[in-house]
């Protein structure tokens, strides 16, 4: 059923694919940025702290989908006992983990222009810290607990209970009045956010999908050689 | 098809993750005052059990017109388009504060119509746009 993952020919595929995207990686970036940072205009209300958001938003909502990833994988692993799906949920935890603080201290960031504070206990920032703990959490399983099996069992319960936590933090804007403002992309009906800033806030989200895709394979292959060499704990 | 240990594997997923849907569901509907951010004047207004000295957050747009600065402090009034505070404050407020816009202002009530605050935020709306594009949205208005 899920041949593709025991298939030790992944290991050829994953070097194919890094060095594909480390051949447009960078021109992107580029790209991305002068966009993101010199020739999308500035705000209306917030003048330039605007460009804050191209990174502010791209990195909350790849936290938010690789903690969601996790979860499902978590699942899929719980019920049909696939080994690599552990490996990948590993390889995706750090990455999630560190664009979810990203998100935080961005968003502390903004604040300060904007609100007129770094930091608030509303329902939308209070979620997403509870995120970042339960990533924490993840990862600190695999790494104090030695025994695979048991490391792994907790780990996947941990992913499994924090999914709840996903759509509070979609939906606490619009459950619950809070300074966070509610979404400006809305799946059906228009934007609340103009074109000519819209382009540059999907080609960040573009580039730094890239980069996860980068820092994923590089250590889901760090994985696999752990694996294969099991008297090699540390790379 | 599935074996009958996926089965049994899975069934008891579903029923720890009903389970735990249900408890956040219930700790958070419990929680719900508290999860609130700011009240609106509404909200105060209804409410029976207004404690005046504890410090609390009332957010809703600032009134158009109302908004005096003077030397020792600025007035202006809270309004949800159904009730009002008046609110007065000390001190410097964000950029973006000003007339017609979002406000939450930290402090205490005096009473349910008057509110003295030791701090303002501005709360941002989810509106993104040029500046130019503002200009000739007014325009249009006019």
């Amino acid at each position: 059923m899920f041949s593709f993952f025991y298939n030790s020919n992944i290991f050829i595929w994953i070097e194919k694919l890094l060095n594909f995207i480390n051949s447009i990686f960078f021109v992107l970036l580029v790209a991305a940025l002068s966009f993101a940072l010199i020739f999308s205009p500035p705000d209306y209300l917030q003048g330039d702290s605007v460009r804050i958001m191209y990174v502010h938003v791209p990195a909350a909502w790849i936290g938010l989908a690789s903690f969601t990833s996790i979860a499902i994988l978590s699942i899929l692993n719980f019920i049909f006992k696939i080994k690599n799906l552990i490996l990948i949920t590993k390889s995706i935890a750090p990455i999630g983990f560190m664009f979810t603080c990203l998100a935080i201290i961005t968003g502390a960031i903004w604040g300060q222009p904007t609100w007129g504070t770094y930091w608030a206990w509303d329902a939308r920032i209070t979620s997403m810290v509870v995120l970042a703990i339960f990533y924490f959490i993840f990862i600190m399983i695999h790494k104090l607990i030695s025994e695979g099996e048991k490391a792994n069992r907790i780990s996947s319960f941990v992913a499994i209970i924090g999914l709840i936590n996903i759509p509070i933090i979609k939906f606490s804007v619009n459950w619950w009045s809070t300074l966070h403002q509610p979404a400006s992309i809305k799946i059906s009906g228009e934007s609340s956010i103009h074109s000519s800033m819209l382009m540059p806030l999907l080609l960040m989200f573009f580039v730094m999908i890239l980069y996860c895709a980068l820092i994923f394979l590089m250590k889901y292959k760090t994985e696999i050689i752990r694996i294969k060499k099991k008297n090699l704990n540390r790379l | 098809m599935l074996q009958k240990k996926v089965k049994k594997r899975a069934s008891l997923l579903a029923v720890i993750l009903t389970a735990s849907v249900l408890s956040i569901f219930l700790i958070l509907n419990s929680l719900n005052k508290n999860i609130l951010y700011f009240k609106s004047p509404t909200e105060i207004k209804n409410s029976q059990d207004v404690d005046f000295n504890k410090k609390l957050r009332v957010g809703g747009m600032v009134k158009k017109d109302t908004l005096k600065i003077n030397e020792e402090e600025i007035k202006f009034i809270i309004t949800d388009f159904k009730n009002e505070i008046k609110v007065s404050f000390r001190g410097t407020v964000p950029n973006l504060f000003s007339e017609g816009r979002g406000v939450v202002a930290e402090g205490k009530l005096q009473d349910k119509k008057f509110f003295i605050a030791d701090r303002i935020l501005a709360k941002h709306d989810e509106n993104y746009m040029p500046p130019e594009l503002k200009k000739i949205m007014k325009e249009d208005a006019k």
